[in-house]
């Protein structure tokens, strides 16, 4: 941990200490510093600088989401039975009185017809969740395109990676808890899912299930799961993240006085304090509104499960639509019995490829860091298209994902867009594997084309759009520099040669440094470096033919 | 590794260069970066609510304002609690009852939001602040002791000396979990074989046909060319595990064309004059494929989109399913009705690794 | 106030059954009266001969190019021997029927015959061979029981229209229909001719009380506001995701940008 930190403190009369003298406030200040000698924690955090920008406020939306499904998943639990056992339904909802349905379904219709608030609550709890993981998703690429992940803060990324699994979990152990027909037609697919995994399948369902699918024992276990050994592992993970966010203090984009050795922002005390705490209730706000006015999840539509039935559209919620398009994604016939077992590929291959893909998200900070072989510490942000090469991988992984999302709803895009089933998983299945390779391409051309531009601009200033008459009768457009300020921003960033491949003490030249010399390469072959003050120089003066507007104002 | 050492030039502006430099870390591959010197941060620039005494006035006018707004929201919706009851069950009153509850607490959150941070934008003390940053390392002389700590550590306890201890002491440790994980056993009962399990349904000889839920038998001569019926074993509704068998025994029974059939020698007793009866449960993950579309005859999965053919045998023709839907071998019994001839003649639903 | 007046509406047990005759009123355009005298002259060999010209000049004008002059259908269109006037009264009156060109399905269209017309079409087809009738107008008041309705209909509905009716993707580009809206005979009706690629529901299947209960279910879900709010099209968790990336990241996104710029 960090113990000394330099305030540049401009406002002496907001002093963090608690005062000495006069007044109740001053006694019960006194009273519990003497007890916990809290005021070294007011020392070290009450002036802690974070710096602003819009997408650093990502990663609170996911944290205040969670504290939304706290609140509101607490107050659920004080009406929700986790229970299989069959209870006659004799509540509110009309169509579905007399019905046989579990004491699951039960209970979760009773939420939300018979206690007030109660749907209102639900429909927090579930919208929270959906917000929850989009924030996580969107913070992670956030944290990719800008290279935050970079020394010291790659075992943070990973901490992170386990929070978004986590959170996946989270999701859809809830989502199966009502026991309504979606749902449980969701499990069956999980059931289905995990039988067919070799060796293990088949028994890993057995125990999971209680016997055989569906059972009465599976709403309580994930209810376990769901209420305790997720929530405390979420929390968990979120105070050592949180921790780290500490001792690395925050990474800022650059700037005029920005350095790697410094961090520029408001202090926690007390504006800080004030835009993130007051953030805490606009989240929680933007959720209760979607939970008053839109529908979600209307299990009262679904009916309890039963095995025999099925809805049209069929889909789990979106953060596990990847894994259900990958499954739809399958051509026919891939299975195949040998050595007297069934290889079920049509299951295998695409829990690989999610495996390998989430595999991949996990360890690209070391991917990174050993093709560039970069052991400095990195707080200064990398502007997207100054990492081209890390911007199209991005792009790619995006196409990738959102290919297999879109997958999920194959039916859905079928009938809205009046095209049929069988077209749009093929163009889906085309675009998951060509996809990610045009992305690459066109993020990474799109990215130099911007830095080109950028280049442009510091050397030769911006097109004003203000035309002037030159006394030989030549009308141009006036070229403006930008100012220092700005030029900064475009300048302040570095460039990797690629590596050239030399022997080693040995004299020999091994397969991983073959490796790396060729992924490095692939990274930093096409690279555009920023101008230097000589270039600069060059050219301000080297105008062609246009005239230097005024650019320090 | 020796390639760490290629960066041959490292960056000449200081500030681009990270903290690190100092204590020699690696840039990795050569670093090229511009040499265009920090112009340190740009000029301070006022705000309205700081030069005009009108607009503070203003600011903190809306903050207090959003604040009280805030309270009515909080007001309102524990009013709207008690003026919109829910208890007759009336769907247009529940939905009142949680969009005004909604929108009260909506308001009272959202007051709070936007005064606070806009007390914090407008009003509060804006000049910015600086922490400095340190190498997340430790200072080289904490990392000494600590290393020498555990040298002591492991002098004194002889962690490293005593092999014998250390080791059998790890052995423990990796066993000590085990009987934790054998206990998990008994999520599943102890005496059933899952591959066993899987592979019957409760159809048997002479079992009838019966409709769902209802349990009412069907006569061969209720299914006409086109219908489609969903069916569970007769008594299927009186069994203790009812969910569990229907999840293994639903099936769909269809009325086609006989002509339109195509029947392979070893099934030709299975059908009676144009109707089959297939397994509902899709051979890829066991969603009920109940789609059937009577003039292409094709039966589609709505989870995953297998589409199979009855006309022959359930054949796939599209989707990630491989096997053709199990068929139920049926009979039409003395009295008409509709009957098994026997249980599947291969397991029903998803392929699990002991099937073969 | 809007809210007392709804309440006291939905209080009264025979509202729904005002309203619902009130919509079919409005929607469909005299459409009760019109269906009952059908049901009567399909029923009663009463019938009139000049109705039944009548259908044989319309079907000889807008139909025999398809489905041949004998009813006996061409490459272009099937056989109607034996669909009896609840298919024809569905087929026309839905719109359906005649297709405006050969695709996946025929399309629901405007109605391109008056009551009349439609009538007199079901009264010819009708008298060529006989086939289900227009169902009677007991069956279709949404009366019955909705529990029974709703399992049924996740039972053998669900799978192609939804579970709220919402309509689903069929196999190459075909799809079932939305289901709100339609008026409760074409329900029936279809239930019991199975038109295009839908199965037929006969009435061992499920009995005229079944597809009552059914037609209750749908009518209830149709007449009833979803207690949550706006349905987002009933589409499931598809329609949610989307909107909560593009509506609900979208506002908290919009208040970052708010929360970090600088105040002016």
């Amino acid at each position: 941990m960090t113990s000394t930190i330099d305030h540049r403190t401009e406002a002496p009369a907001e002093a963090p200490a608690p005062r000495k003298s006069g007044g109740f406030t001053a006694a019960a200040a006194n009273y519990i510093e003497d007890r916990t000698s809290i005021s070294g924690v007011v020392k070290e955090f009450g002036r802690k600088i974070f710096p602003d920008h819009w997408s650093f406020m990502l990663g609170e939306v996911a944290l205040y989401s969670f504290v939304v499904i706290i609140l509101s998943g607490t107050f659920l639990t004080f009406f929700f039975q986790a229970s299989m056992a069959e209870v006659v339904y004799n509540g509110s909802f009309v169509p579905l009185k007399g019905m046989q349905m579990s004491s699951a379904m039960d209970s979760a219709l009773h939420i939300s017809f018979d206690v007030r608030g109660g749907l209102l609550v639900r429909q927090i709890h579930h919208w929270a969740a959906l917000l929850f993981i989009a924030a996580i998703g969107l913070h992670m690429l956030r944290i990719f395109f800008t290279g935050a992940f970079r020394k010291p803060r790659e075992l943070n990324w990973v901490i992170g990676f386990v929070l978004f699994v986590l959170a996946l979990g989270e999701g859809f152990t809830g989502y199966s808890l009502p026991d309504d027909l979606l749902s449980g037609n969701g499990l069956r697919i999980i059931d289905g899912l995990i039988k067919g995994l070799p060796f293990v399948g088949t028994w890993i369902s057995f125990l999971l299930f209680g016997g055989e699918f569906p059972g009465t024992a599976i709403v309580g276990r994930l209810y376990t799961l769901h209420i305790l050994l997720l929530p405390a592992m979420v929390v968990a993970f979120i105070a050592l993240h949180l921790v780290f966010v500490v001792v690395h203090k925050h990474t800022q984009f650059s700037g005029g006085g920005r350095t790697e050795k410094n961090v520029i922002g408001y202090p926690v005390l007390p504006v800080y304090a004030a835009k993130a705490g007051g953030f805490f209730f606009l989240v929680f706000g933007v959720i209760a509104l979607m939970a008053s006015f839109f529908t979600i999840n209307p299990i009262w539509n679904y009916g309890p499960y039963d095995p025999s039935p099925v809805s049209a559209g069929t889909q789990p919620d979106w953060y596990i639509g990847f894994a259900d398009g990958a499954l739809r994604l399958i051509p026919p016939g891939w299975e195949f019995v040998w050595l007297d077992h069934t290889w079920s590929f049509n299951i295998i291959v695409p829990v690989l490829v999610l495996v390998i893909f989430l595999g991949l998200v996990a360890s690209y900070p070391f991917v990174e860091g050993w093709v560039t072989g970069d052991k400095r510490e990195h707080h200064i942000l990398d502007r997207p298209r100054n990492a081209p090469t890390r911007t199209g991988i991005g792009a790619a992984g995006v196409t990738f994902y959102a290919g297999l999302w879109a997958a999920a709803s194959s039916d859905i895009i079928a009938t809205h867009f009046q095209l049929s089933l069988e077209s749009v998983t093929h163009t889906i299945q085309a675009w998951v594997i060509l996809g990610p390779f045009i992305a690459y391409f066109i993020a990474k051309r799109v990215c130099i084309g911007l830095q080109k531009k950028d280049r442009e601009i510091v050397l030769h200033g911006f097109e004003s759009g203000r035309i002037v008459r030159l006394p030989g009768g030549e009308y141009i457009e006036v070229h403006e520099q930008v100012d220092e300020y700005e030029r900064w921003k475009l300048v302040n960033y570095e460039v990797h040669e690629p590596i050239t491949l030399r022997p080693n003490a040995q004299g020999k030249i091994t397969g991983a440094a073959r490796l790396r010399a060729r992924m490095s390469r692939w990274f930093f072959e096409d690279r555009i470096a920023p101008a230097t003050s000589k270039e600069l120089e060059h050219g301000h003066g080297d105008a062609h033919g246009e005239i230097e507007g005024g650019g320090h104002h | 590794m020796a390639h760490d050492e290629v960066s041959g030039t490292h960056s000449a502006a200081s500030d681009s260069s990270a903290v690190e430099t100092s204590r020699g870390a690696s840039t990795g591959t050569a670093v090229i970066a511009s040499d265009v010197v920090n112009p340190g941060e740009p000029p301070h620039r006022h705000r309205v609510t700081d030069i005009d005494p009108k607009a503070e006035k203003r600011a903190q006018r809306s903050v207090y304002t959003l604040f009280y707004l805030s309270i009515a929201g909080s007001i309102f919706a524990v009013a709207a609690y008690m003026a919109f009851p829910i208890e007759d069950g009336d769907q247009a009153a529940l939905r009142l009852n949680t969009l005004f509850i909604g929108v009260g607490v909506a308001l009272a959150l959202f007051g709070i939001g936007l005064g606070a941070v806009h007390w914090g934008k407008a009003l509060m003390h804006d000049k910015e602040g600086i922490d400095l940053r340190h190498p997340v390392r430790g200072s080289e002389e904490t990392i000494a002791r600590s290393v020498e700590i555990f040298d002591e550590a492991d002098r004194e306890s002889g962690f490293g000396r005593r092999t014998l201890i250390r080791n059998s002491l790890i052995g423990a440790l990796v066993a000590f979990p085990l009987p934790g994980i054998v206990l998990f056993r008994g999520l599943a009962p102890q005496d059933e074989d899952p591959a066993q399990l899987l592979s019957h349904t409760v159809w048997k000889k002479g079992a009838r046909l019966t409709l769902d839920p209802s349990g009412i038998p069907v006569k061969a001569s209720d299914v006409t060319i086109g219908s489609v019926f969903h069916i569970i074993p007769e008594g299927l509704n009186d069994l203790e595990d009812r969910l569990e068998q229907k999840a293994k025994a639903a099936v769909l029974l269809m009325r086609l064309n006989p002509a339109d059939l195509n029947i392979s020698p070893e099934r030709k007793g299975w059908s009676y004059d144009g109707i089959v009866a297939y397994s509902k449960i899709c051979t890829h993950v066991g969603c009920p494929v109940a789609l059937f579309e009577q003039q292409t005859h094709h039966l589609l999965c709505p989870c995953h989109q297998s589409t199979f053919d009855v006309e022959n045998e359930c054949q796939v023709i599209f989707g990630p399913a491989k096997r053709p839907l199990p068929q139920l071998p049926i009979a039409v019994d003395s009295e008409g009705y509709l009957v098994a001839q026997s249980d599947f003649h291969e397991p029903v639903g998803p392929s699990f690794w002991e099937r073969s | 106030m809007a809210r007392k007046s709804r309440k006291a509406n939905r209080r009264h047990p025979l509202a729904t059954v005002v309203l619902i005759a009130i919509g079919l009123v409005v929607t469909g355009g005299g459409y009760a009266l019109f269906s009952s005298t059908t049901t009567a002259s399909a029923d009663t060999s009463a019938s009139s001969q000049q109705t039944i010209d009548e259908g044989k000049k319309l079907f000889a004008a807008n139909c025999a190019t398809c489905h041949g002059l004998d009813m006996q259908g061409t490459k272009d269109g099937p056989s109607l021997i034996g669909v009896g006037a609840a298919a024809v009264n569905f087929q026309v009156g839905t719109g359906r029927m005649p297709m405006a060109m050969q695709g996946p399905q025929a399309m629901q269209k405007p109605t391109q015959f008056t009551d009349e017309q439609t009538a007199a079409l079901a009264a010819y087809v009708a008298s060529i061979s006989p086939g289900p009738a227009i169902p009677d107008e007991r069956y279709l008041q949404a009366d019955g029981d909705a529990t029974n309705g709703g399992q049924l209909f996740r039972i053998n509905c669900a799978m192609c229209h939804n579970v709220a009716g919402a309509g689903g993707a069929l196999t190459e580009g075909k799809f079932a229909p939305e289901l709100t809206g339609v008026l409760a005979t074409h329900i029936y009706e279809a239930m019991l001719t199975g038109p295009q690629n839908m199965p037929v529901f006969n009435d061992n299947n499920l009995t005229p009380e079944d597809k009552r209960d059914i037609i209750t279910y749908l009518k209830f879900l149709e007449n009833n506001p979803s207690p949550g709010g706006f349905e987002l099209g009933s589409l499931g968790p598809v329609a949610e995701g989307l909107f909560v990336w593009i509506f609900g990241l979208g506002a908290v996104i919009g208040l970052m940008v708010w929360l970090t710029a600088k105040s002016n």
